[in-house]
């Protein structure tokens, strides 16, 4: 895998420096480094398509060529390293006119219908085709024309808008090991193809999205919710209640121009409250619920000697990744919902109840930062109370263009509280959104339920952060608890294997299927990147700080919920309604 | 058993497609019924070099020729020449008719031929290692590894200057001291028998009529670079070759000239041969690796080169097939003899393919340095049917284009880059001026279009476009700036190009451009082709949509 | 496709190639050998044996020129294009080709007997024009030619 520009300025450390000349300035940059990472050390803006920070590189758009002194081709940077004494330009006439043809030369086989287009605003393609000034396309001839595949619940592929620069394939193959699609063919025929050639929906894709994310074009989309949302908000008949995710506070800002980071809670309520929605609500409610559930099954586990580690079930990508590839651990995984299921079996129930309204007129539709929730909210286990739990699912970048549709500017919204009792939670069920945020609110709950005593330091560090593993050992009544955290399916499965092999240690992992957990996830604002990640990742660590309760079994309204209609934690009622089973399903 | 003669029957690719088998079978049918088969013995044998007509037929020891000879002709052989020892001059070789017995190696039956890679084709049996052994082989291996040390190996393969002759024309030494000198337990020889450049069979001859050769050079690189396993690459389209290879190694195995510890050396070498599956592109080496280790042959990142990272990332020697085939000479002959051959900057012979619109069809080995003219109009025996010379393209579509002036330049691999131009597999395309030049270059665009891995960009795309452009020029709506077009999108491709496939593509393209300039104007201000060869009418694109 | 006694086969093919590194190529090329094609089942098969992805075993497998997914006729016809064929009426032949099965290239006669396509050089061009029936090669083609070894397939 390729290094991440951290990782090179480790390197630098422990490497010799080599002299080389960019664009006239002699510069000292370690050796190894290639042109594009010594140019971006020294701040020289080389543009790319293929190559994406954290994935290995691979050479094929030749955008970023370079010319190299004393060479007859230009080179492409993000492969070539440097040499002691290299002489490099980086925007002379030949690479800036090298660029630009081979730009033209991807749009001679491309739609050019930005205006139909998902990603139109947010291409990279779009955008380098602005800033190199294309306006005609000279070399014209036959372009290829292909279906769109819309057979996936998740991810909408449209191969006519394809530029064949790999991303995804790498991030599919080295960031989540899936393996769900690759390079097909040849020549001009090459595309990307799942499986066996099948469509998406019948491949081994978990439908994650991060796919999505690392497409520099609008080929990889979702598979969009808003015209039936829409509907829905319209049909006077329809009581529609909206559910946001624990990340969506912590990003839908950025589509506004927000900085990343920028915590929008209450200008975010207020904005899907003037979109139409009857009742804004919020996931954290369930995020909790979903700690109550989850944290007792641990406690009976780990009394009754039940199978362990339990790994958690709130990610629905790692969930299909599960039933594909480790089918053996399907009984360690926790048989609770995740969050915006069980947000949505309680409300068609518990919260229709009370209202009074019959669940079939009740629409429920969440927010999240995820695709994969677009599948899970049709899985056929997830309809206990006999209503779909959720109905619609839009992802982050959705919900953004819908209030751009209505001319809502969430930067000018005033601050509005999440309405009762769907919207009361806590601390705890703010950090879901991060990578190890669940193992946090879980130890915040389980140590206390379990010792009776108040837990004083309540800021788990070791499980924060990027690392891809991370682990931690939690003294629990002198018993020494071992959890892990993973996040990215790559990174869970070096967890995963030591459990297939009987060498761990762990009696609680986390796994998330997105590279920082949800405020990574596929549905995310794009772009979405580390240092973006990072940003995300601490605002969401604020909501934590900022709130008065900070421990899911203090949310009043969890407990009123128990109370009034659940009964007991992993009782027969809530067995019902807020678990589920599994499937195993075709490896390959 | 003693047989009274020997009857070889040419069996390589080509003559199995102009039916040797069919002739092999008969012979031994007709021998069989004329009551000769404790006497007469057939044998196969490979190629004999350029100016033979497929399939020939030798009979031993009278040194006689057939050529070429129909299954109708075998029982006039039999029963005219085995049985009654008269030979049947209708059937003998054209060029040595006149004389009536065509006299058998050597003298040689070409006057500038120099043999040193062919030095066994059409003498052994390809499928016998008693006559390879009998004829000096495996002694190189046995005195490289009796007598020398690793390091002088490659010393005198560096001081021989054998250069490399898959195309590149890289100094075969060098590559095997960079490979010797990297870190690494584990090191890999491998084999380039991928010989995919249009016009190009001088590899399927050697692997089909001398495959030891090959394998022996293989086990000394081996030895010289600290290699203990080899493969070698065979395309698909050479069933042939997989065939005689796969004996060859058995046949070593069995009398341990390969395997474990050979000659009862501590040194141990195995080779193992992988099938292509069609695709021009795995020639290119790092695009051979990854075809060996079963991925899509798609060219890889250099650096790091094959010597420090090649297979499953450990250093790695790839060499083409004629090149190896000069290893065990060098050995045996020394540096020296190898440095008398050829010229000053570029030893060694070259085998040469005669290909496309030249008299005599075939192959021929001769010293580099000869010139064009020599090969195309003495040795292929000038251009067929009395036209004139419009090209000769060399090394297949991505070497160099030779136009009718440029018939004296000695041919080899430092001179020919001074003419734009490039030795490279040695594959010599002739082509007469009844040949449009849009078609022509139409032809290599599209090899090109057909074999590009679809990795880069310029490749992928600008091929296409080279094509689109070319197919509207000869559909006649072509205009005066599509012809600047294809200039600077072949400039672009070259320069920008991921591997050696769609560097070298737009060279027949550019070079015909400038020699050509009127023939392509005309096309483009007139709509006319002055050979009557493009149809100069637009053809409708139809439209599909395709599910991927 | 799904019979067990296939599988049979291809665990026998899978089983020639147990000590090999990376052997995926050499499989494909024996089950195409075999049966023709590589049918979608049978790449999910050697996928799941040889614990490779699936959508990498198909990127593979359609790849290379000579393998083929989709179903094609019994005897594949490849006819060659390259230049040192194209200058000696290389045309010509896939023309009466084309005429004489009726069908176009890339495409398979109604009867399942005959595919056509074109392909690179054959590395038999000292007897172009040239072609490959399965996996024998044919030279110096004419109109005449052609007749006589379709009849020979024919029958
Ligand atoms: C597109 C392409 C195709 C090639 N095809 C062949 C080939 O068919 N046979 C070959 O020996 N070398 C071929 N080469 C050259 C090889 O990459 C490599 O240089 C050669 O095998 C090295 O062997 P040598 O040093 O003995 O020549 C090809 C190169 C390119 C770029
Ligand atoms: S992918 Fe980008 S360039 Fe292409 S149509 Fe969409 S927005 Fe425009
Ligand atoms: S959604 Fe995830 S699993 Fe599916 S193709 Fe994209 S990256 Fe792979
Ligand atoms: S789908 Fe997107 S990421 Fe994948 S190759 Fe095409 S353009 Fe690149
Ligand atoms: S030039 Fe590019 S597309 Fe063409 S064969 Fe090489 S890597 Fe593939
Ligand atoms: S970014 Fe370097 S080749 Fe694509
Ligand atoms: S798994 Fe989809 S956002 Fe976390
Ligand atoms: S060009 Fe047709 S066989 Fe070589």
């Amino acid at each position: 895998m390729a290094k991440t520009l951290r990782e090179v300025a480790e390197k630098a450390q422990a490497v010799s420096l080599v002299t080389v000349t960019i664009d006239g300035r002699e510069v000292r940059v370690p050796e190894g480094v290639t042109i594009l990472e010594a140019c971006r050390m020294e701040g020289i803006h080389v543009p790319t398509l293929c190559y994406l920070e954290g994935l290995s590189a691979w050479g094929g758009c030749r955008i970023c060529m370079v010319e190299v002194e004393g060479q007859p081709n230009l080179v492409a940077s993000c492969v070539t390293p440097v040499r002691e004494g290299m002489k490099i330009w980086t925007s002379s006439k030949k690479v800036r006119e090298a660029r630009k043809t081979n730009l033209e030369l991807l749009l001679s086989n491309h739609p050019l219908d930005c205006q139909l287009c998902d990603r139109n605003g947010s291409c990279e393609l779009q955008e380098l085709a602005y800033q190199f000034g294309v306006r005609e396309i000279r070399f014209q001839g036959e372009r290829k024309v292909y279906e769109v595949d819309q057979s996936s619940p998740s991810v909408k592929r449209d191969p006519n808008r394809c530029i064949l620069c790999g991303r995804c394939v790498r991030t599919c193959r080295e960031i989540q090991t899936v393996c769900a699609i690759d390079f097909a063919n040849r020549g001009f025929d090459t595309v990307i193809s799942p499986s066996l050639g099948l469509p998406l929906g019948e491949s081994v894709c978990v439908n994650c999205g991060q796919c999505i994310l690392a497409c520099p074009t609008g080929a990889l989309s979702e598979v969009s919710h808003v015209e039936m949302v829409w509907e829905a908000i319209n049909d006077p008949e329809k009581f529609v209640i909206l559910q946001t995710a624990p990340a969506i506070r912590v990003s839908i800002g950025e589509p506004f121009g927000l900085p990343p980071g920028t915590v929008t809670t209450g200008k975010m309520v207020a904005a899907f409250r003037r979109l139409g929605f009857d009742r804004v609500f919020d996931t954290n409610f369930a995020a909790d619920l979903t700690i109550i559930e989850e944290g007792h099954e641990f406690i009976a586990r780990l009394k009754q000697g039940g199978k362990l580690p339990l790994i958690t079930s709130c990610s629905p990508g790692w969930i299909k990744f599960m039933e594909h590839f480790y089918p053996e651990l399907m009984e360690n995984v926790s048989t609770c919902k995740s969050p915006q299921q069980m947000f949505g079996a309680v409300a068609k129930t518990y919260y229709a109840q009370k209202l009074g309204i019959d669940p079939k007129d009740m629409v429920v539709v969440s927010i999240m930062p995820c695709t994969a929730k677009k599948f899970e909210c049709q899985r056929d286990e997830m309809c206990a109370s006999g209503f779909r739990d959720v109905d619609f699912s839009l992802t982050t970048r959705e919900a953004a263009r819908m209030l751009k549709e209505k001319g809502i500017d969430l930067k000018e919204m005033p601050e509005e509280d999440f309405d009762d009792p769907l919207g009361i939670s806590t601390g705890a069920a703010a950090v879901f959104g991060a990578t190890g945020g669940v193992m946090e609110a879980a130890l915040r709950s389980v140590y206390e339920i379990l010792t009776g005593k108040t837990l004083e330091r309540l800021d788990f560090y070791s499980v924060r952060g990027m690392d891809g593993v991370k682990e931690a050992t939690v003294d629990i009544n002198g018993m020494e608890v071992h959890v892990a955290v993973a996040h990215g399916l790559g990174n869970a499965r070096k967890v995963l294997d030591q459990v297939k092999a009987g060498r761990s240690k762990y009696h609680f992992i986390e796994i998330m299927a997105c590279p920082g957990g949800c405020i990574g996830g596929g549905g995310q604002p794009i772009p979405t990147n580390l240092e973006i990640r990072m940003k995300r990742i601490e605002a969401i660590y604020q909501v934590d700080r900022s709130l008065p309760l900070r421990k899911s079994h203090e949310n009043p309204a969890v407990q009123r919920l128990y109370e009034e209609f659940l009964g007991e934690p992993n009782g027969e009622r809530a067995h019902h309604l807020l678990h589920t089973h599994y499937v195993p399903r075709e490896r390959m | 058993m003693f047989y009274r003669a020997h009857v070889l029957v040419e069996m390589t690719s080509s003559s199995v497609a102009l039916g040797a088998a069919q002739v092999k079978e008969q012979l031994e049918r007709e021998i069989a019924r004329a009551g000769l088969g404790n006497e007469v013995k057939v044998l196969e044998t490979g190629s004999f070099g350029a100016a033979l007509p497929s399939p020939f037929v030798v009979v031993y020891p009278d040194n006689v020729i057939y050529a070429p000879v129909s299954v109708r002709d075998v029982r006039r052989i039999v029963e005219e020449h085995l049985l009654k020892g008269r030979v049947v001059r209708e059937l003998l070789f054209a060029g040595e008719r006149g004389g009536g017995v065509a006299t058998f190696i050597p003298p040689s039956p070409l006057k500038k031929e120099k043999r040193v890679v062919l030095r066994n084709s059409g003498l052994i049996d390809p499928l016998n290692i008693e006559e390879y052994i009998a004829r000096d082989g495996y002694l190189a291996l046995a005195k490289v590894l009796t007598e020398m040390t690793p390091e002088e190996v490659i010393e005198v393969v560096k001081r021989s200057g054998l250069q490399g002759r898959g195309g590149a024309g890289f100094p075969t030494g060098l590559k095997w001291e960079f490979t010797r000198k990297a870190e690494g337990e584990e090191k890999y020889i491998v084999c380039n028998a991928d010989e995919g450049e249009p016009g190009t069979f001088k590899d399927r001859l050697i692997l089909e009529g001398d495959p030891h050769s090959v394998l022996e050079a293989m086990a000394i690189a081996g030895y010289a670079v600290g290699a203990n396993q080899g493969y070698i690459y065979v395309r698909a389209e050479y069933p042939q070759s997989i065939r005689h290879l796969e004996v060859a190694i058995a046949q070593a195995k069995e009398r341990g000239l390969l395997g474990e510890r050979i000659l009862g050396t501590s040194f141990s070498f195995d080779v193992k041969i992988r099938r292509g599956a069609g695709a021009y592109v795995c020639g290119e080496e790092t695009a051979l690796l990854e075809s060996i280790e079963g991925k899509r042959g798609e060219p890889r990142v250099k650096p790091p080169y094959p010597p420090q990272k090649g297979l499953w990332g450990k250093p790695t020697v790839i060499n083409n097939v004629e090149t190896l085939a000069n290893i065990p000479p060098i050995i045996l002959n020394g540096p020296d003899w190898f440095r008398s051959i050829g010229t000053p900057t570029c030893p060694g012979t070259k085998v040469f393919t005669l290909t496309g619109n030249v008299n005599n069809l075939g192959l021929v080995e001769v010293p580099m340095g000869i010139t064009l003219r020599e090969l195309v109009f003495e040795i292929g025996g000038g251009i067929r049917g009395g036209h004139g010379l419009k090209l000769v393209q060399t090394g297949g579509p991505s070497g160099g284009t030779m136009t009718p002036d440029l018939l004296d330049v000695p041919m080899a691999f430092d001179t020919l880059p001074r003419y734009n131009s490039a030795l490279g597999s040695g594959a010599l395309t002739v082509i007469d001026d009844t040949h449009c030049i849009v078609d022509i270059v139409k032809n290599f665009a599209e090899f090109f279009l057909h074999e590009s891995c679809g990795k880069c960009t310029p490749c992928r795309v600008g091929g296409k476009r080279i094509v689109d452009i070319l197919e509207r020029i000869s559909a006649g709506a072509g205009s005066p700036e599509d012809l600047e077009k294809l200039r600077y999108l072949g400039q672009h491709m070259k320069a920008t190009a991921f591997c050696g496939l769609g560097q070298a593509a737009p060279n027949p393209l550019l070079r015909c451009l400038e020699f050509f300039r009127e023939e392509f104007e005309v096309h483009v201000r007139e709509k006319c082709c002055p050979q009557g060869v493009c149809t100069m009418r637009p053809k409708p694109q139809p439209k599909k949509t395709v599910r991927v | 496709m799904n019979t067990p006694f296939v599988y049979q086969d291809i665990e026998e093919i899978l089983s020639r190639y147990e000590k090999e590194e990376t052997p995926l190529l050499c499989i494909l090329e024996d089950i195409q050998e075999k049966w023709g094609y590589l049918p979608r089942d049978v790449l999910g098969y050697v996928a799941r044996r040889l614990g490779i992805p699936s959508s990498t075993v198909y990127g593979v497998a359609t790849f290379y020129a000579f393998l083929e997914v989709r179903p094609v006729g019994k005897y594949v016809i490849r006819v060659c294009k390259s230049t040192p064929c194209h200058v000696r009426g290389a045309t010509d032949v896939l023309e009466a080709l084309k005429r004489e099965l009726g069908i176009r290239e890339g495409e398979t006669t109604k009867d399942g007997k005959f595919t056509l396509e074109v392909t690179s050089c054959l590395g038999v061009c000292g007897v172009a024009p040239a072609m490959m029936v399965n996996d024998v090669t044919y030279g110096n083609l004419t109109e005449e030619r052609i007749r006589e070894i379709l009849a020979l397939y024919r029958e």
